[in-house]
């Protein structure tokens, strides 16, 4: 019999289930996604730090753990150096998994890193519930109660983002890439259209780099935590070298420019957010995760809405009216999810070949 | 919205009568056409001849024909209607390949009729194989290396070159036909001739076999807008005709990478082909790389669109239709959420499975392995959390006996490894066996090709199956273990069989033992809601399902208005099809009006039936004693409904009577009296209505003993269906020993009836509606062919035109007899046998039958309507109309797929075997039989037809037909009894030897060579050789795409109506022109 092992969540829920991964007690943030596949690649991601993760898809883990391979000083089949996430929550756990490319089981992996796993939950009662409470903590407990633990609190990006600089690939754009929590996926986007990377720590002092093109990474948490990294922007802003942001680096950019964020009721945690070009017929489906959002109405002179969610008519990017600066709340480098948007890392490189604002879409 | 100039009225195209290949799906898809059309104010001229169908309703299409999808036909409704659009991909590939030809011969284009959606030539683009390639390799997208001949001598040479073993592909291929794998010369040479008599070019191709299939629903709009709604990975791999596949969606085994490089290439293929609106695309992927390759791209609606919708909760066809006439997806919403936007990918919280249904049994000498085309008459969609809950429920509700994965009563396999390694239709319970005798993962891997993700997943079953043997009450059985079989998809049968191990007359109470435990222990599933968003926003739905994997429903019971709940009728089968889909519908449109909420059940994803909007509440889910037991006891109903789906709510009404549900309508007690034989032969008796003669015995020397008795021919059927003897008429003492010895199961336990079968009878059937034993409104058909052909393989007559009024008048009051004793409240059915003026019943379902929307529909009277208002407690009035006011005749024709079936015996018997029907409308008799049988897919021949009559009373039968066609100057072919025949009648015709005869001509050569375009083989004595030689015509016919007729009077009566009428006499009349008097 698999040992029992509990979700509590700070509205007293609880909910039991058995593990499949290690049995430790942890606290963090309960969130979810509905993506129907890429749990190798959600689990790495470093937006996901300090948080439980549940997965609405039931039936993970049917294709293992990838294998290790490294490219570029990136491991080629993961987000980042580690999986980040404190907890993973699903409802059908397949303890037998099949894939070419697969070197361990899903359950393996974790317990690796010591990272408790829960199946037998009935996730899609548990999102409902998450969906509706904004930011849940919650705690997986084994036998021992421990208490609960916010990790908003913190500076995640900080924990996440690299102590010191490292260069990439030998290509011919310089890109400086601030990083808040980078998903390896945007470093290898950026290498295969010609680039060097020069990734630097979140709060880096950027004014003695040289550059073509910077780049502000996604991350975890709060952007408001990240005041050096809003500050260093708006340096950047006065170089008017082209600046391209993603996710939290869409919502630092806009703090940067004067704009304001703000906590969404309903999170977008998925890989089927559809975003249009704002004021166009031009519709993508794009991948999300994210809790916060700028607000458009706080959008200075300078700036104008570059996507807007087709749901609920969010902001999903901005651009600057007449610099090359533009930024996108979704990922456009995917991994997982869709890879309609891809191109904008060519316009991107397009932007710094020209150093100057290009037509987007 | 793109402005496209003006549409006002459009031109949908239905796909015609059921066949393997395209079924139900369309129909579905053509009213969520229809409907987006009308929510737009726009004007819908249908052309379908399938009468049947939901779409064929009155509030459904604007106008209505019942004609054939035909170019012929098509133009003149188009000169008739003048619509300005016309819509091509809603009624399959019929629809499709009509609509090239319309658009080839210039019609389109001289009528200013404009295609809506997916231009043509992207159409062609993707049926014709050459220049498909050619497409894709513009833009760098795989396809399997190929080569494209219009010869057998170059695909030879093609195979040659791409090597052994290859696959064959017709062009414009409907449902797989036309296409083969073939391992050597000699194969390919067979399958190439064959496929050249359906299509002037195939495709010689490598051979991707054990690669997985993967598929994706994809939808671009006109401003180039792209998403895909669903990807489905189909169990069986490659090898395997999807439509014969179990597929599940989403994919299970593919990584995100896998999953998005795909979705991304399908992206780049529809917009380079230009589809505006739906298409499906269908891949290889190699199970050890991300190689891959695009096998197909079908740029229209199909049956895994429809599949995709229902496994979804996206309307495919509604959203198509609507970017067809000018929308871009964002502009549209969600008809789930009503307030998100269409330009969205749902995100499944569940998975479901697909399993075909094959009804193979009911063909003499058909091959039973499955492969590259489509055998397979239904499906069924089956939700759960787990796999294993999916395909345990997908296993029961396939409806052939079987309680899920393991626990059924199958005879073991006589070599695993053989069937393993070449598939038939029952290979899934073949793996079964092969795990339960501990063949590893592996070695079932290596045969199957199967991913061992799947085959893991059916181990995890087959482990706690063992586990539940080792206790023997429920009691003892860990409360952890009871909640463990349910989420893994156990039933409470399985459960009764494994722990209890219950005899089979015990197990039906056992079962109930195994739920008031389950339940005392908490153990019950939970309602789930489908929302397209895995629950990431709040989202109202009516679509639901139930799992063991949940904890909470999605729905709050409490306050809801009362429901009356309608048992929907499973998944397509022969003998069951879209006819009771539109019972179903009609059924709950009648509870919409009345102050209840309505509420289906049923699984089956080609229906209507199961469209989410078309009740308050539909469960998509089992209908299984114990699923409707579940949601009865959450729903709390006002009744229940199961007189409107057939036989499985019938057979169901009795046992949910006894767990005291209130069944609406006609109490099952009466259900039970008409439906066991005893109890209705004695009732029969009691009321002096006369009956054919039978018995039911256990024993060969009764059987001999009766058959004495009565006389040949009798008519025998054994109550133990699996032993291979199915119902048949035997008409001597060799057919009858022969019989016995295949039914080598008589015994008390499996008995066998035995009755009086009347020769040269006329069969007619009445359908009725009756309130409280009153018989509300009726209408009487007669068949055209003598008792003895299957009711749903006979031609069908309405209002009958040869009966006396006599025997009318005393259907009628044996009819009024028989609903008064049964107490009858609801619609039913009674077949009857009349010799002169001698009445017999033969039959009587108290329950819609078959032709109740055919009979609705002429008589322009709705049978259900009125039967479900009866059931509701509402009072009914007679209506004021009778079968004498109308002034036209409505023919209905068996629709057959023989073609598809491989060595099957294209033979009309006892036992039904046509997969659909259609219903025309005709001045009269003859008008309604040509349209009829145009629209099935005979053809007016134009040459020769070839004769072989049977017996002297069919060949009596032929004289004038035989005649006429002489006089219409017809060469005729015949052999040598025929022949003979004819020409003591002054008939000219030229001997025809038989297929086992060296001399010239011979009959086969004649259908080969196309030399004849129409071929009457009557059946006739048993004598092995004549019967070989027949079967080989017959076979023939069939394989080489020449139309065939079988039965004697309905070959006379076709062979008349084409020779009395031209073309240009057939009326191009839609459905409200055909006015009563």
């Amino acid at each position: 019999m698999k040992q029992k092992i509990k979700l509590i969540l700070e509205d007293g829920t609880s909910l039991e289930g058995k593990s499949f991964a290690a049995e430790k007690p942890v606290s963090g943030e309960v969130v979810f996604n509905t993506a129907m596949t890429g749990y190798p690649e959600s689990l790495t991601d470093p937006s996901y730090k300090g948080q439980i993760l549940v997965l609405t898809y039931p039936l993970i883990g049917n294709y293992g753990a990838p294998r290790t391979e490294m490219e570029n000083n990136l491991n080629k089949f993961h987000e980042s150096g580690n999986i980040h996430i404190s907890g993973l929550i699903v409802s059908d756990y397949s303890f037998e998994y099949s894939h070419w490319n697969a070197e361990d089981s899903l359950g393996n992996w974790l317990k690796k890193n010591n990272i408790p796993g829960i199946y037998g939950i009935d996730t899609r009662a548990l999102t409902k519930k998450l969906r509706e409470k904004g930011t849940m903590l919650g705690k997986i407990i084994v036998d021992k109660n421990i208490p609960f633990y916010d990790p908003n609190t913190k500076n995640l990006v900080e924990e996440v983002s690299i102590k010191k600089k490292q260069i990439y690939g030998t290509g011919k754009y310089k890109i400086l890439l601030i990083d808040c929590g980078v998903k390896y996926n945007i470093i290898r986007s950026l290498l295969e259209r010609d680039t060097t990377i020069i990734r630097v720590p979140w709060d880096y002092d950027i004014t003695g780099e040289e550059y073509d093109g910077l780049f502000i990474s996604n991350g975890p948490g709060d952007p408001k935590q990240c005041l050096a990294t809003i500050g260093n922007i708006q340096k950047a802003f006065d170089i008017e070298k082209p600046v391209f942001g993603i996710c939290l680096g869409n919502q630092l950019m806009a703090l940067a420019s004067g704009a304001d964020t703000y906590k969404l009721k309903y999170g977008h945690r998925s890989h089927n957010q559809p975003v249009i070009r704002t004021g166009s017929n031009k519709a993508y489906i794009t991948s999300q995760n994210h809790g916060f959002a700028v607000d458009n109405k706080t959008l200075s002179n300078d700036w104008e809405p570059l996507f807007t969610n087709i749901n609920d008519e969010t902001n999903e990017g901005m651009i600057h009216k007449s610099k090359p600066f533009f930024s996108t709340q979704f990922h456009p480098e995917a991994s997982g999810g869709p890879t309609d948007t891809a191109f904008l890392f060519d316009k991107f490189i397009e932007m710094i070949s020209k150093n100057k604002k290009v037509v987007l879409v | 919205m793109i402005k496209t100039g003006k549409i006002s009225k459009v031109l949908l195209l239905g796909s015609g009568a059921l066949k393997i290949g395209e079924a139900g799906e369309f129909d579905y898809s053509g009213s969520q056409a229809l409907k987006a059309l009308r929510e737009e104010n726009i004007e819908t001229v249908l052309i379908n001849p399938n009468i049947a169908t939901v779409q064929t309703s009155e509030k459904v299409a604007g106008k209505i024909y019942f004609l054939p999808i035909t170019p012929y036909f098509v133009e003149e409704v188009i000169k008739k209607e003048k619509p300005d659009g016309i819509l091509l991909a809603f009624g399959g590939q019929t629809a499709l390949n009509c609509g090239i030809d319309l658009y080839k011969n210039g019609v389109l284009e001289k009528h200013n009729v404009r295609v809506l959606g997916t231009p043509i030539q992207s159409i062609m683009d993707t049926e014709d194989r050459d220049l498909f390639i050619k497409k894709l390799t513009e833009i760098n997208v795989l396809t399997p290396r190929s080569i494209a001949v219009s010869k057998v001598k170059d695909a030879i040479l093609a195979a040659e070159s791409l090597g052994y073993p290859i696959i064959i592909r017709s062009a414009y291929s409907l449902g797989g036909q036309g296409s083969a794998f073939c391992k050597d010369k000699e194969e390919l040479h067979e399958m190439a001739s064959r496929a050249f008599s359906y299509s002037g070019q195939i495709l010689v191709e490598e051979s991707l076999k054990g690669w997985k299939e993967v598929e994706y629903e994809v939808v671009r709009d006109g401003y180039d807008n792209c998403i895909t709604v669903c990807n489905m990975e189909n169990f069986d791999p490659l090898g395997i005709h999807t439509g014969e596949s179990i597929v599940v969606a989403p994919s299970q085994t593919l990584t995100n990478t896998e999953y998005h490089k795909l979705r991304e290439l399908s992206i780049k293929v529809i917009r380079h082909i230009g589809i505006i609106g739906e298409c499906n695309i269908q891949y290889a992927l190699d199970p050890n790389s991300e190689e891959y390759r695009v096998i197909e791209v079908n740029a229209r609606l199909s049956r895994s669109s429809a599949l995709a919708s229902k496994a979804t909760g996206y309307p495919l066809a509604f959203i198509a239709a609507k970017l067809g006439v000018g929308y871009g997806l964002h502009e549209l919403k969600n008809s789930i959420t009503k307030t998100t936007t269409a330009f969205f990918e749902p995100a499944l919280d569940y998975i479901v499975c697909k399993i075909p249904r094959w009804d193979l049994n009911k063909f003499d000498g058909v091959s039973h392995l499955i492969g590259s085309s489509m055998k397979s008459v239904g499906e069924v969609m089956s939700i759960g959390r787990t796999f294993e809950e999916a395909i345990q429920k997908g296993l029961r509700m396939i409806g052939q006996g079987m309680h899920g994965f393991v626990g059924n009563r199958i005879a073991g396999f006589k070599n695993i490894n053989d069937e393993l390694a070449q598939p038939t239709d029952m290979r899934i319970f073949v793996i079964a066996e092969a795990l339960e005798k501990k063949f590893s993962i592996n070695k079932i891997h290596e045969l199957t090709k199967i991913d061992k993700w799947f085959l893991y997943k059916l181990k995890n079953i087959i482990h706690l199956k063992e586990e539940l043997t080792n206790y023997n009450s429920i009691k003892e059985l860990p409360v952890d273990t009871l909640q463990e079989a349910k989420i893994l998809g156990f039933s409470d049968f399985q459960l009764a069989r494994f722990v209890l191990k219950s005899k089979d007359d015990k197990i039906a109470n056992d079962l109930i033992t195994v739920r008031e435990y389950r339940k005392s222990k908490g153990i019950v599933p939970a309602v789930k809601q489908i929302d397209t968003l895995a629950a990431e926003y709040p989202a109202q739905t009516n679509y639901l399902y139930l799992t063991y994997s949940g904890t909470e429903h999605d729905i709050d019971y409490s306050g809801l208005k009362k429901s009356v709940i309608v048992l929907g009728s499973g998944a397509y089968r022969i003998g069951s099809s879209v006819e009771f889909d539109w019972c179903g519908v009609n059924a709950l449109d009648t509870i919409k009006q009345s102050s209840y909420q309505s509420v289906m059940i049923n699984y089956n994803p080609e229906t209507v039936s199961t469209d989410y909007d078309i009740c308050d509440r539909l469960y998509f889910d089992e209908l299984s004693l114990e699923r409707v037991l579940d949601i009865i006891e959450l729903e709390a109903p006002e009744g229940v409904i199961v007189s409107t789906g057939g036989q499985i709510p019938n057979n169901l009404a009795i046992r949910l009577y006894e767990q005291n549900v209130k069944i609406l309508g006609t109490s099952p007690l009466s259900i039970d009296r008409a439906e066991n034989r005893h109890k209705f032969s004695s009732m029969l008796d009691s009321i002096r209505v006369d009956q054919p003669r039978w018995k039911e015995l256990t024993s060969t020397g009764d059987i001999h003993g009766f058959v004495e008795k009565i006389g040949f021919p009798v008519l025998v059927r054994p109550s133990y269906v699996l032993s291979g003897a199915a119902m048949n008429v035997v008409s001597n003492k060799d057919e009858l020993g022969h019989f016995l010895e295949m039914a080598s199961h008589v015994s008390r336990q499996y008995p066998v009836v035995v009755s009086e079968f009347i020769e040269n009878a006329k069969e007619i059937e009445i359908d009725a509606v009756a309130g409280s034993g009153e018989i509300i409104a009726y209408a009487i058909s007669e068949h055209v062919e003598f008792a003895g052909v299957h009711s749903g393989d006979a031609t069908m007559i309405f209002p009958p035109q040869k009966i006396y009024f006599e025997t009318i008048r005393r259907i009628k009051r044996i009819t009024r007899q028989i609903a008064k004793e049964l107490d009858i409240s609801g619609p039913f059915n009674i077949q009857f046998l009349a010799k002169d003026n001698d009445i017999k019943v033969i039959e009587c379902n108290l329950r819609a039958s078959r032709s109740m929307p055919f009979v609705s529909k002429v008589l322009k009277t709705n049978l259900i309507e009125l039967a479900t208002r009866v059931m509701l407690g509402e009072k009914v009035e007679k209506p004021h109309k009778s079968i004498f006011d109308l002034d036209y005749v409505g023919i209905k024709a068996p629709q057959f797929s023989f073609s598809r079936l491989q060595k099957a015996d294209p033979i009309l018997g006892v036992d039904m075997s046509s997969t659909g029907e259609v219903g025309c409308i005709g001045e009269d008799f003859y008008e309604g039989i040509l349209k009829s049988m145009l629209s099935v897919g005979y053809s007016v021949p134009q040459k020769a037809v070839l004769l072989s009559t049977g017996e002297p009373r069919s060949k009596l039968e032929m004289i004038t037909s035989a005649r006429e066609l002489n006089k219409k100057g017809y060469k005729l072919y015949a052999t040598r009894g025929t022949q003979k025949f004819l020409e003591t009648n002054e008939i000219d015709a030229e001997v025809a030897y038989w297929p086992d005869e060296k001399d010239f001509p011979n009959t086969i050569d004649l259908i080969r060579n196309k030399k004849v375009d129409l071929v009457i083989n009557i059946p006739k004595n048993l004598s092995k050789s004549e019967l070989e030689n027949d079967y080989s015509i017959r076979r023939n016919a069939v394989d080489f795409n020449v139309p065939l007729i079988t039965n004697a009077r309905l070959a006379s009566a076709f062979i008349l109506a084409f020779c009395k009428l031209d073309m240009a006499d057939i009326a191009i009349k839609s459905w409200d022109e055909y006015q009563t008097l």
